[in-house]
C-alpha cells in the first residue's frame, strides 16, 4: 500500500498543524524486543485528557485515515472544538458519552514508538465515575496528570493523585495543559508547579515531572515547543519512552497458585503467574500455607521445557515430590515463605452505590482465594482534598477509608505497597455479585497470630445427646407487627412441653440489655443481627433450640447469620404479613409514631425490609392463626430432629 | 531483563484463560476461524498443555463463510483434537435468510447474534471466551476483560463492573452470564507479529492471491461461490488481493496487496493508513453500531 501524506486525508476546515511524520514502523517483527509501558491520563473534567490522547496517537501516527475522516465528520456535527478535530469524539466510544459530552468509563488505546509499545487508559474525570478511573489505574505503571493552566489544582487532582498513589504508582507526569490559553505564563506554571509539589509531600510520590503543553496544538507532545524558551526539560512523549518501568532485582520467587493441571494420573502441574523472582529447575520451594517443602523439576510449555522463568510469566511447575497444593496457595523460595495471617489493617478505595457497614459479611478475592471478609472497625476516613482522618460510621461510593478487617481463615499474603499481586483485593458482594471496593492490605495485625481456637473435649454433640434434641437456629423475619414474637412464643412453649430445651430471643428484649448502645442507623441494625446471630450460634453450640424473633429486614445480614451455622442448623422462617395489615394491628403503637414523624427509620415506612427470597419456612400471616403455623414450624422441628 | 511486549500480553493472555477455566462453571471457546482466533485457540492450548482444552470450541457458522474458512477450521479441529461444535441458525436459514435481500445489518443480527445466544442457551454457558480486542473499535476500547451480561445477554456499558488489577469477579446472578476477551489488550500488529513468531497456520486468504472479485462502492467483494448475485452487467475481475479481516464472503471486502508471506503482511500492516475494519460492510450500518449490536449480545 502506498504511503500518502497523512494530511491528504483531512477534509478542508480541519485545522491540525502540520508535522513530518517522525515515528517509523519498528524494524523486522522477528528482532522486537521493545517493551509496554500502561499509563493512564487522568485530572479534573475538561482538562483535556482526550485531547491529549487523540493528539499523541494522531501524532504517532496510530490513528487510521479512515477513523481520522470519521472523527473530522463528528467534530463538524458534534465536536465543540470549532474547526479542529475533537479527540474527545474519538475516544468517548459509548452513545451515552457521546449524548453528555462526558467520558463515563475508562477507554484503552495502544500506540508504539520504535522504543516501546504503550496501553494508555483515558480514564473519566467526573468525581461519580471515580471507580472507573481507579479501574484504570490499577494495571498502569505511571499516571499523567493534566491540570488546566487556568484553573491550577483543584480537588479532583488530588483526589486522582491520592488515588494513584494509593494504587501503588510511583511516578507521576503533571501535564499543565492550555498553556496557550495563558500566554504560555513561565510564572503561572512554576506557581502551579509548587502548589502542587507542596500538597504530593505527604504522598511520597518517587518522581514528579512537570510539563508545560498545549494537547490541543501539540506543544511539547512530541517536539519542544518553542513556545517555551523558559523550559528545559523532555517532551511528553520521551518522557513516556524513558520513563523507568519499576523491575526489582534479588526478589524471592512468588508463585501465587491459580490452577493445578492434572490431565492424568502421571502428571500434576501447577500453573500460575509468578508475582515476584525467578525459577529454575532444581530450586528449593515451599509451599504456604501447608510449609510443605519441594524442589522443582520441570517448568513445562507447549513448546518444550524451559530452564528458567522470571516475573511477569504465566508458568507451569512439575515439582520433584508429591505434596497436596491447591488453588489460592502460594510456592515460594524455600527460604523467603510469604507470611500468612487473616486480621489486617487495610485501605479501601468504595466503588458501590450501597455503602460499606461494619459487621456485614462480604467475600473478598485475594490472588487466587475467596474468602468471607468483614470490616470490624472504621478506623477513619481520608478527606480526598486535606488528608485529613475524617471519623466515619459507614463509607459511601468513592471514598477512601483505612480499616480494620477479618478474613474467616488465615491467608497467604505480603502488604500492597510490596507486592500488588498479594496484597490487593477486591470485595465482592454476596447477594448482587457486584464488587464493591478496591483493598489494599497494610499489614497484619498481632492479634490474629496470637488467637487460636481453643479445643474442648465436651462438643456439640455430646451436648445434644444428653438434650436428646438436635440443635437448630429457628430465625423468625418479618415486619413489625406481623406476628414473629406472638408465633415465636407459642413454638417454645410447645417445644418445652414436648420436654425440648430451648431459648428465645427477642428483638426487643435484646435491645435492652446486649445491644443497648445501637440506634437504628443502616450501620447499627447490622451490628444488631451479628451479635445476636453470634449468641445464637453460641447457644447452639451449648445444644439449645434458639428462637430468633428479629424484623432483621436485610438479606445479607440474614446470609450472614446463615453462614455462621451449618448447613440444615439454620432455618429461616418468613412471617409473611402484608404492611396494611402489620399497620392496623399495630400491637406497640409504632407505625402511628412513624407515620407522624416522631420515629424514624422504620422498617416498611422508610426503612426497607428485604423480603427472604428461599426461607426454609414461609407463614402467610394473612391467612394462618399463630397457633396453626407454630403447629407447623413445631411438626418440621420435631420430625428434623428426629431424622438426623 | 524484562519481558518483552508480546511476552507480557502472552502472560496477561494465559492467566485469563487459567482464571476462566478456575472459577467458571461452563466456559465455551467462541472461534471465528481468523487470525485473532487462531491466536486465541494457541493461547488457550498453551495455558493448559499438557491437558486438552478444557472447553468445547464453538463455531457460529452462517453459511456464508469462505469455503477456504471452513476447510481450515475443520482441519484444524481435526489435527488439535479439539470439541469443535458447529451452530447454525436452522430456522432462519430455512426461511431463506442471506445477506443479499435482507440487507447485511438484519442478516447479521439474525445469522450471527441470535445465533451465537441460541447456541449459548441451548449449552448452558455461563462464560463465552472470545477474541475481540480493544483497538478494533472504539465501544470495544471500553470494554472489560470479564464483561457481565444481563439476562437475554444484553450488556450494559454504562455501568460496568470495577476490574482491579488481574482479580476477576466472576460471581453471577441467576441468568447471567460472561464474555471473556482474553486479547483485549493487543493489536492488530501484535496478532501478526504474533502469529509470524509462533509460525501459526492461517486461513490462505490472508495471503495475496489472484482471486475473482467484483467492486462494490469502496469494496472488492470476493466471488467465493455461484450464490453470489452479480448485479446487472457486472463481471467478477481477477485481482492480486488478500483479506485483513474475515466473515462472510459476501460482507468482507478484499484489499489489493502483493504480501504473500507473513514478514510481508507484518510489514504491510503496521504502514496501514487505514483501519482493519475498514473492509467490514457490517460496521457501517449507522452510527455506534458496533456499540448496539454488542448491547444486543454480538460479540
Amino acid at each position: 500500500m502506498s504511503a500518502q501524506p497523512r494530511t491528504a486525508s483531512l477534509p478542508q476546515g480541519a485545522a491540525v498543524a502540520t508535522h513530518e511524520q517522525v515515528l517509523r514502523p519498528p524494524v523486522a517483527a522477528q528482532e522486537d524486543r521493545r517493551d509496554l509501558l500502561r499509563f493512564i491520563t487522568c485530572g479534573s473534567v475538561d482538562d483535556g485528557k482526550s485531547t491529549l490522547i487523540g493528539r499523541l496517537l494522531w501524532d504517532a501516527g496510530a490513528l487510521p485515515e479512515d477513523t481520522i475522516s470519521a472523527l473530522a465528520r463528528d467534530s463538524l456535527k458534534h465536536g465543540t472544538q470549532g474547526e479542529n478535530l475533537d479527540f474527545a469524539l474519538l475516544l468517548d466510544g459509548l452513545s451515552a458519552e457521546r449524548e453528555q459530552g462526558i467520558t463515563i468509563d475508562v477507554s484503552y488505546r495502544f500506540f508504539s514508538t520504535p522504543r516501546r509499545k504503550f496501553v494508555v487508559a483515558d480514564t473519566p474525570g467526573h468525581e461519580q465515575y471515580t471507580c472507573n478511573m481507579a479501574t484504570g489505574a490499577s494495571t498502569a505503571q505511571l499516571a499523567v496528570l493534566l491540570i488546566d493552566a487556568r484553573k491550577g489544582v483543584l480537588v479532583q487532582t488530588k483526589r486522582h493523585s491520592r488515588i494513584v498513589r494509593m494504587l501503588g504508582l510511583r511516578h507521576v507526569v503533571i501535564a499543565v495543559n492550555k498553556m496557550d490559553l495563558i500566554g504560555w505564563d513561565a510564572n503561572a506554571f512554576a506557581r502551579i508547579e509548587a502548589e502542587y509539589r507542596r500538597f504530593a509531600v505527604e504522598l511520597g510520590f518517587s518522581r514528579i515531572d512537570f510539563i508545560p503543553l498545549s494537547a490541543l496544538h501539540g506543544d511539547n507532545l512530541l517536539h519542544p515547543s518553542e513556545k517555551t524558551p523558559w523550559y528545559h526539560g523532555p517532551t511528553l512523549l520521551s518522557l513516556l519512552e524513558t520513563a523507568e518501568i519499576a523491575q526489582a532485582t534479588d526478589e524471592a520467587l512468588c508463585l501465587p497458585v491459580q490452577w493445578v493441571n492434572r490431565p492424568n494420573l502421571d502428571f500434576r502441574g501447577f500453573c500460575g503467574r509468578i508475582a515476584a523472582g525467578t525459577v529454575r529447575p532444581g530450586d528449593r520451594v515451599r509451599v504456604v500455607p501447608s510449609g510443605a517443602s519441594s524442589h522443582v523439576e520441570r517448568i513445562v510449555t507447549l513448546d518444550g521445557d524451559r530452564q528458567t522463568a522470571e516475573r511477569g510469566q504465566s508458568i507451569t511447575l512439575v515439582l520433584t515430590d508429591e505434596i497436596d497444593i491447591s488453588r489460592g496457595d502460594v510456592i515460594t523460595a524455600y527460604d523467603s515463605p510469604v507470611e500468612c495471617a487473616d486480621q489486617f489493617q487495610a485501605q479501601l478505595f468504595w466503588m458501590s452505590d450501597q455503602p460499606l457497614l461494619p459487621g456485614r459479611s462480604y467475600e473478598a478475592k485475594i490472588h487466587n482465594r475467596r474468602v468471607g471478609a468483614q470490616i470490624t472497625e472504621i478506623k477513619y476516613r481520608i478527606d480526598v482534598n486535606s488528608g485529613a482522618h475524617l471519623s466515619a460510621k459507614s463509607v459511601s461510593k468513592n471514598e477512601i477509608a483505612v480499616v480494620n478487617l477479618s478474613f474467616d481463615r488465615p491467608v497467604p499474603y505480603a502488604p500492597y505497597q510490596q507486592s500488588r499481586a498479594l496484597g490487593g483485593f477486591i470485595l465482592v458482594d454476596r447477594l448482587s455479585a457486584d464488587t464493591l471496593s478496591a483493598g489494599l492490605l497494610d499489614f497484619a495485625l498481632r492479634r490474629s497470630s496470637n488467637i487460636h481456637v481453643q479445643a474442648v473435649d465436651i462438643d456439640r454433640s455430646a451436648r445434644e445427646s444428653q438434650k436428646l434434641q438436635k440443635a437448630r437456629c429457628l430465625w423468625f423475619t418479618g415486619l413489625s407487627g406481623s406476628g414473629k414474637s406472638t408465633i415465636a412464643n407459642l413454638v417454645e412453649k410447645r417445644l418445652y412441653a414436648a420436654g425440648k430445651h430451648t431459648y428465645l430471643l427477642d428483638g426487643d428484649n435484646v435491645r435492652h440489655g446486649l445491644n443497648r448502645d445501637l440506634g437504628f442507623t443502616d450501620a447499627d441494625r447490622v451490628e444488631n443481627i451479628r451479635r445476636v446471630a453470634e449468641v445464637a450460634r453460641l447457644m447452639v453450640d451449648a445444644g439449645l433450640i434458639v428462637l430468633v424473633s428479629f424484623i432483621s429486614p436485610f438479606r445479607s445480614e440474614r446470609a450472614s447469620a446463615r453462614s455462621r451455622f451449618a448447613p440444615g442448623d439454620f432455618i429461616e422462617i418468613f412471617v409473611d404479613t402484608p404492611l396494611a395489615i402489620c399497620e392496623a394491628r399495630d400491637p406497640k403503637g409504632l407505625y402511628k409514631k412513624a407515620r407522624s414523624g416522631a420515629l424514624k427509620n422504620f422498617t416498611g415506612l422508610d426503612s426497607p425490609y428485604e423480603p427472604p427470597s428461599d426461607p426454609e419456612l414461609r407463614i402467610d400471616g394473612a391467612a394462618a392463626s399463630a397457633i396453626e403455623a407454630a403447629e407447623h414450624i413445631v411438626e418440621r422441628v420435631l420430625e428434623k430432629g428426629h431424622k438426623d | 531483563m524484562s519481558l518483552t511486549h508480546l511476552e507480557q500480553l502472552e502472560a496477561e493472555s494465559i492467566h485469563i484463560f487459567r482464571e476462566v477455566v478456575a472459577e467458571c462453571e461452563r466456559p465455551v471457546l467462541l472461534y471465528s476461524i481468523g487470525k485473532d482466533s487462531t491466536v486465541l485457540l494457541h493461547l488457550a492450548r498453551k495455558a493448559f498443555y499438557p491437558a486438552r482444552l478444557p472447553f468445547p470450541v464453538l463455531h457460529i457458522d452462517t453459511t456464508w463463510k469462505f469455503r477456504e474458512m471452513i476447510a481450515f477450521r475443520d482441519r484444524t479441529a481435526q489435527e488439535l483434537g479439539l470439541d469443535l461444535r458447529v451452530y447454525t441458525n436452522r430456522q432462519a436459514l430455512a426461511e431463506g435468510i442471506n445477506p443479499f435481500d435482507h440487507g447485511s445489518a438484519y442478516y447479521t443480527d439474525v445469522m450471527k447474534t441470535h445465533a451465537l445466544k441460541q447456541a449459548l442457551d441451548q449449552g448452558g454457558y455461563t462464560a463465552a471466551i472470545g477474541g475481540a480486542r480493544r483497538d478494533e473499535e472504539k465501544s470495544r476500547a471500553k470494554e472489560r476483560v470479564f464483561s457481565l451480561r444481563a439476562p437475554g445477554h444484553r450488556w450494559d456499558p454504562k455501568s460496568q463492573r470495577p476490574e482491579l488489577w488481574d482479580l476477576a469477579n466472576t460471581r453471577l446472578r441467576d441468568g447471567y452470564t460472561l464474555r471473556v476477551f482474553p486479547l483485549s489488550n493487543w493489536t492488530e500488529a501484535d496478532i501478526w507479529q504474533y502469529i509470524a513468531n509462533e509460525r501459526l497456520p492461517i486461513v490462505p486468504l490472508y495471503f495475496a492471491k489472484p482471486r475473482p472479485v467484483v467492486r462494490r462502492g469502496d469494496a472488492l467483494i470476493m466471488v467465493d461461490d455461484e450464490r453470489m448475485r452479480l448485479l446487472p452487467g457486472e463481471q467478477p475481475e481477477q485481482r492480486l488481493v488478500r483479506f485483513r479481516t474475515l466473515g462472510c464472503y459476501p460482507l468482507s471486502g478484499a484489499i489489493e496487496s502483493t504480501a504473500t508471506t507473513l514478514a510481508e503482511i507484518v510489514e504491510e500492516t503496521l504502514a496501514s493508513r487505514l483501519s482493519e475494519r475498514q473492509g467490514r460492510v457490517i460496521d457501517h450500518d449507522g452510527a455506534a453500531s458496533m456499540e448496539r449490536k454488542k448491547q444486543e449480545g454480538y460479540f
